[in-house]
């Protein structure tokens, strides 16, 4: 991805160079040119057209700021109601993700979603530890974890 | 209805919101009866309600003054980055130097860790 950013930024700057027009309006139209480029030469990298993992990465933050505002709302929900009916625990759970940072942005997933709180990690990276407040939901939860977050965590490093 | 006060509408709603989650942080951290469950809320609650409270401002700089202070974006940012590992941290610590859950917790996988890493290792 980065090094088709940068031959992206590469041939902008050949454009400009080429209409001897130094402004931020002639780096633009570049840039597109070489978009177009890029994507019609597509075939000859290893990744894949960068533009799609872009659009990866804008739809994790999209579920980010979506889980952070429903977990306020489930941990508001559980403070609010009169008798506390919660039935907190910890349970494991098995990842397949392999690198640290998808680890680390799983984790931060994870402590941001509705009850959920990440305590610790095996030292082999397989399986993360974490606190739930209401135990019940749990399964549920693991369900949603693999099924939204992996999947989204994956799209971008693939 | 026009634009502006469409905006001071919106101003208005994200202070209290913050201001409000602020408040229902700290019942939080006074009602729920252990280390994990309260940082529950102060993990997420006040992750959300300083964010909101610091949009409101940014807002209201730029509609009202016209002055544009990126400063307030980065600390969203940086917020939100940081106050989950925050969390993270404060209660592995919790943990290893051996805070108890609270007594009507269900389940402690993490009890079984050393036995799972010994039997990995052999």
């Amino acid at each position: 991805m980065a090094f088709q950013l940068l031959l992206n930024f590469f041939l902008a700057f050949i454009w400009m160079f080429l209409s001897v027009s130094f402004t931020s309006k002639s780096f633009f139209i570049g840039f597109l040119l070489g978009l177009l480029i890029i994507f019609a030469f597509r075939r000859f990298f290893t990744g894949r057209f960068y533009l799609l993992r872009v659009w990866a990465i804008i739809s994790l933050i999209v579920l980010f700021i979506k889980e952070l505002i429903l977990a306020n709302i489930s941990v508001l929900m559980a403070i609010i109601r009169p008798k506390l009916e919660i039935k907190p625990g910890i349970f494991a759970l098995p990842t397949e993700l392999k690198s640290d940072w998808e680890i680390t942005v799983l984790a931060n997933l994870i402590t941001l979603t509705p009850g959920t709180l990440v305590v610790d990690i095996s030292f082999d990276n397989k399986i993360l530890y974490i606190h739930s407040i209401d135990m019940p939901d749990a399964d549920e939860a693991v369900n949603e974890i693999k099924n939204t977050f992996e999947k989204a965590i994956k799209e971008v490093s693939r | 209805m026009n634009v502006s006060v469409i905006i001071s509408i919106i101003i208005g709603f994200l202070l209290l919101f913050g201001a409000f989650l602020s408040l229902v942080t700290a019942f939080g951290l006074l009602r729920l009866p252990d280390v994990y469950t309260r940082n529950h809320a102060a993990s997420k609650a006040a992750t959300l309600g300083v964010m909101s409270i610091l949009l409101g401002t940014f807002l209201y700089f730029y509609s009202e003054h016209g002055h544009f202070n990126s400063k307030l974006l980065l600390a969203i940012v940086f917020i939100f980055i940081t106050a989950p590992v925050a969390g993270h941290l404060i209660s592995r610590a919790a943990y290893h130097s051996g805070v108890k859950l609270w007594d009507k917790s269900v389940q402690d996988d993490l009890k079984h860790k050393k036995e799972y890493e010994e039997k990995a290792r052999s």
